[in-house]
């Protein structure tokens, strides 16, 4: 019993931590192509993005529902004390989801007068993105508990930092679906995000030094767990390879030779992981910084066995259907084709 | 002002899931529906049916997207408004809806976009095989829910902990008392629901005479389907009563306004159940007969509202009107089923405009019945959030009201413009009719190609879904 109240809870935490970077990827870049919108008024080119995407998005979106769930499944506990805490950027992010699902279906169905689909669809995408920045600020500048319970106010999520999180996490997934969006379509539109996602890598790479810097110099433990030794030499490969991903991404977006539409939005998923694990590193072993570790959140011994039977078979399962239903729907979408 | 945060959770709970379930009970039974179709196509080749098909989809699609982002809303609801309820039954819930991810979201979800836009991308056969997925999986949906909700009114299979509820016995958790009787009556309220919508469309093009093929098959299924699902539902829903008399005894005699245990019940049929005096006024009721239908015996006796102390008892006017409403359009559906089968069967039934003009309008009747069967069930445990374990008063979340009020009223205006809008799309579509039928001069093959020359693009784009 001992043994596996230590691994389970661990193992939980790898499985959330997987369909959450699941989530970031693959609904990283379709929220990333509604914060494209503003900057393509075309119709057509706007029908086009929508349409690399038509087939994924609702998959892509039931990762969030994984992830949400899963912490429900497994941490109950944490998941009591999170959501309080960050209920108002929570909320502000599930409405702004409702808008921008629904004008997937609902964008086809008004033509010609889909212009409030439009903006939902772009609004919805932004709001929701900052939110999740927002969210993942709040969580690592770190809740208040008392007696297992949430204790802060409705505002305490509401700092500097967190708000500077929600632009990152914009950029981000803008520089996902200009990059997706380089690997899908061709011609014109494939060009045109080529043209952009330069300048919003580099915005990225701004994002990330900054807040490299800005959570060591405010929260100790952070700079505790980077900055000493022997840390600082088994970490050091972190930010190599994050320069390493950005210039391979730069290079296949710029370079004249080696110019390609697949590696860069390879290489910018890569950078998105890596920022991840070191977000990760940054917080392991604590479930909600900086009190409360995932044993201590663990929900009870025999519902996180139940569940992860169902997940160890399921997930292969989901993971294969989902790459079968990309492959069928491969290759790029020539300009004018539609799904729809 | 002092608001009360629960009240204001309760309302929001009740407000977003009512919502949400309009959609579900409408796309499990489409996607049946419209795997059916396909099914039938592939035996037959009739393409009439393809074209239903086609049809049917695309209105599946609109719902289904409503479907998804207010069933997103309410999972975290669960933690944002609720969270006393996620810490003490997250051990036992949790998984049930975790397994609900797992087998059920991804498969309608990821297949969903084979099934929307697979038309003339795959094999038939691959894409009738998607719709079948996807109508599995909302199947499988509706059974994980229904378990997590039926255990939150007949807990079994669990043990309590420092106030924790943890799982005992995985079997009597998902196969509590009152599951088998809530899935069978939701799921034959799903069919039903979309048969009637079905039904109700075929009539409608019937009268305005129009896609007279399409509409005699839809108005055959529909009706078919009535005939069969409305008797059905009334057998589950007796037993699914007699289940509850079991073990929620005070619900039972809110739904039936019964204050005093001592006496046999009469079947109220209408009333103004007075919670204050403890008795009901203008009655109109028939001697004994909810006695008999609850205990079999007119001199039965079973519990009244008296025998409950006055804190546990759920609140009676909603639960006894709402039950009414349920039964009601229980018996009107029945009826329609039994006259459309026998105009069916001495053929008068596509030329009884009589019969026709009504049943075009009778498309929303399966929603308000399930709408208020949820509300019989959900308002009669109240006081409870889970019978006998966890009241709902103590299940709210540590946030203030004014934060809950605030989000509730944003639920309200975004709700009722967008799912409005949605509801208006899919009667427009339907107003469209299915593309390529006969009464469609303008009409290709259904696999025509794309061709920019057709039309303005907008219609183009239609005809490809
Ligand atoms: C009887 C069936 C039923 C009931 C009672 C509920 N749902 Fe639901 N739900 C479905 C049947 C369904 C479905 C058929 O699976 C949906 C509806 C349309 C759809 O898109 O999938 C769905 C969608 C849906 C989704 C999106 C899934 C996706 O991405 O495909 C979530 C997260 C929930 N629901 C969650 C809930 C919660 C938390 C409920 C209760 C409080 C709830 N549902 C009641
Ligand atoms: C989808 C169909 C459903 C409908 C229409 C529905 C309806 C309602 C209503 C009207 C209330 C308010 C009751 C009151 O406070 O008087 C309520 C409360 C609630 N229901 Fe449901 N319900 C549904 C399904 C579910 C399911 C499947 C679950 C859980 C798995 C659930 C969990 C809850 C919770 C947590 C509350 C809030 C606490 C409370 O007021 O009791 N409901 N529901
Ligand atoms: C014809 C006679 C009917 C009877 C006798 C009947 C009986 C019942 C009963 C007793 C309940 C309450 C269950 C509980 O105690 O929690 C219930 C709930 C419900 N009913 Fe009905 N019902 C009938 C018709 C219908 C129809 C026509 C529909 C919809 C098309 C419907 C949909 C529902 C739903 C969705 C619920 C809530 C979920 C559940 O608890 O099963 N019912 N019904």
């Amino acid at each position: 019993m001992e043994d596996i109240t230590y691994w389970l809870p661990l193992v939980w935490a790898a499985l959330l931590a997987t369909a959450v970077a699941l989530y970031i990827v693959l609904d990283g870049f379709d929220l990333g192509l509604g914060i494209l919108f503003p900057l393509a008024p075309e119709e057509t080119r706007r029908d086009t993005m929508m349409n690399t995407v038509a087939p994924f998005w609702d998959g892509n979106e039931t990762w969030l529902i994984l992830g949400g769930g899963g912490l429900f499944v497994a941490f109950p506990k944490a998941y009591s004390i999170i959501m309080p805490a960050i209920y108002i950027p929570m909320i502000v992010m599930l409405l702004a989801l409702v808008f921008r699902g629904v004008a997937f279906e609902f964008r086809w169905v008004s033509k010609p007068r889909h212009g409030v689909w439009d903006l939902a669809f772009l609004g919805g995408s932004i709001v929701a993105s900052f939110s999740q920045g927002v969210i993942l600020g709040a969580l690592l500048q770190g809740i208040a508990v008392e007696n297992g319970a949430y204790a802060g106010g409705s505002f305490d999520w509401l700092t500097p930092f967190a708000l500077f999180c929600g632009l990152c996490v914009v950029i981000g997934y803008a520089l996902l679906g200009a990059t997706w969006l380089i690997m899908k379509t061709e011609g014109d539109t494939a060009e045109w995000a080529r043209k952009l996602a330069t300048p919003l890598l580099f915005a990225m790479l701004a994002c990330l030094v900054v807040v490299s810097l800005w959570t060591p110099l405010t929260l100790p433990r952070i700079a505790e767990r980077w900055f000493s030794w022997p840390n600082l030499f088994w970490l050091s490969p972190i930010p190599l390879l994050t320069a390493f991903a950005a210039f391979r991404c730069w290079v296949g977006l710029e370079s004249l030779n080696k110019r390609s539409d697949i590696t860069p939005f390879i290489w910018s998923i890569v950078l998105f992981m890596l920022c991840y694990v070191g977000l990760m590193i940054s917080n392991v072993p604590y479930l909600i910084p900086p009190t409360l570790t995932v044993w201590d959140l663990a929900g009870h011994p025999s519902a996180q066995l139940f569940s992860l039977v169902g997940a160890l078979i399921m997930l292969p399962v989901i993971l294969g259907y989902t790459v079968f239903v990309y492959w069928t729907f491969r290759g790029k979408l020539k300009p004018g084709e539609g799904y729809h | 002002m002092d608001l009360d945060p629960v009240l204001l959770a309760r309302i929001q709970f009740a407000f977003t899931v009512s919502f949400h379930i309009i959609f579900p009970s409408f796309t499990i039974g489409l996607a049946a529906f419209i795997a059916t179709l396909l099914v039938r196509w592939q035996m037959t080749g009739r393409d009439h049916l393809y074209r239903l098909a086609r049809f049917w989809t695309k209105i599946f699609a609109v719902s289904f997207a409503m479907g998804v982002v207010s069933g997103i809303v309410l999972s975290y609801q669960f933690g944002t408004n609720w969270s006393k309820f996620s810490d003490v039954t997250g051990n036992v819930i949790g998984p049930l809806i975790g397994y609900e991810v797992l087998t059920a979201f991804f498969l309608e979800a990821t297949f969903l976009g084979v099934m929307l836009f697979g038309w003339d991308k795959v094999p038939a056969k691959l894409h009738v095989t998607a719709a079948i997925l996807v109508a599995v999986g909302t199947s499988l949906s509706a059974f994980w829910i229904l378990s997590a909700n039926s255990w939150m009114h007949t807990p079994t299979g669990h043990g309590i902990k420092d106030g924790i509820a943890y799982p005992v016995d995985w079997l009597k958790i998902i196969f509590n008392p009152s599951f088998p009787y809530r899935f069978a009556h939701m799921f034959t309220a799903a069919y039903l629901t979309t048969s009637v919508v079905i039904a109700a469309v075929g009539a409608r093009y019937l009268l305005a005479n129009t896609f007279h093929e399409e509409a005699k098959t839809m108005m055959r299924m529909g009706l078919g389907m009535i005939a069969l699902l409305a008797p059905l539902q009334l057998v589950i829903g007796d037993m699914h009563g007699l289940n509850t008399a079991k073990y929620q005894p005070a619900k039972v005699a809110a739904m039936e306004a019964h204050w005093d245990g001592a006496k046999p019940a009469d079947l109220v049929l209408f009333a103004i159940p007075n919670e204050i005096e403890e008795r009901n006024d203008y009655e109109v009721a028939i001697p004994n007969l909810a006695s008999f239908i609850i205990t079999h015996d007119t001199q039965g006796l079973f519990p009244g509202l008296k025998d409950f102390a006055p804190q546990d008892r759920p609140p009676v006017k909603p639960v006894f009107y709402a039950f009414r409403a349920m039964v009601g359009i229980g018996m009107a559906l029945i009826a329609i089923g039994l006259v459309g089968v026998f105009l069916w069967f001495t053929g008068r039934l596509f030329q009884a405009r009589w019969f026709l003009k009504p049943l075009s309008y009778t498309w929303p009747l399966g929603f308000i019945a399930i709408l208020a069967g949820w509300w019989v069930t959900e308002t009669g445990r109240q006081p409870w959030l889970v019978t006998g374990l966890l009241r709902t008063v103590d299940a709210i979340s540590p946030v203030s009201a004014g934060a809950v009020l605030t989000s509730l009223i944003l639920f309200v205006l975004v709700y009722s413009s967008v799912f409005s809008m949605g509801i208006y799309y899919i009667n427009r579509l339907i107003e469209k009719g299915p593309l390529g039928a006969a009464t469609d001069i303008d009409a290709g093959l259904p696999s025509r190609p794309l061709s920019a020359a057709t039309k303005a693009t907008h219609d183009a784009i239609e005809i490809k879904r």
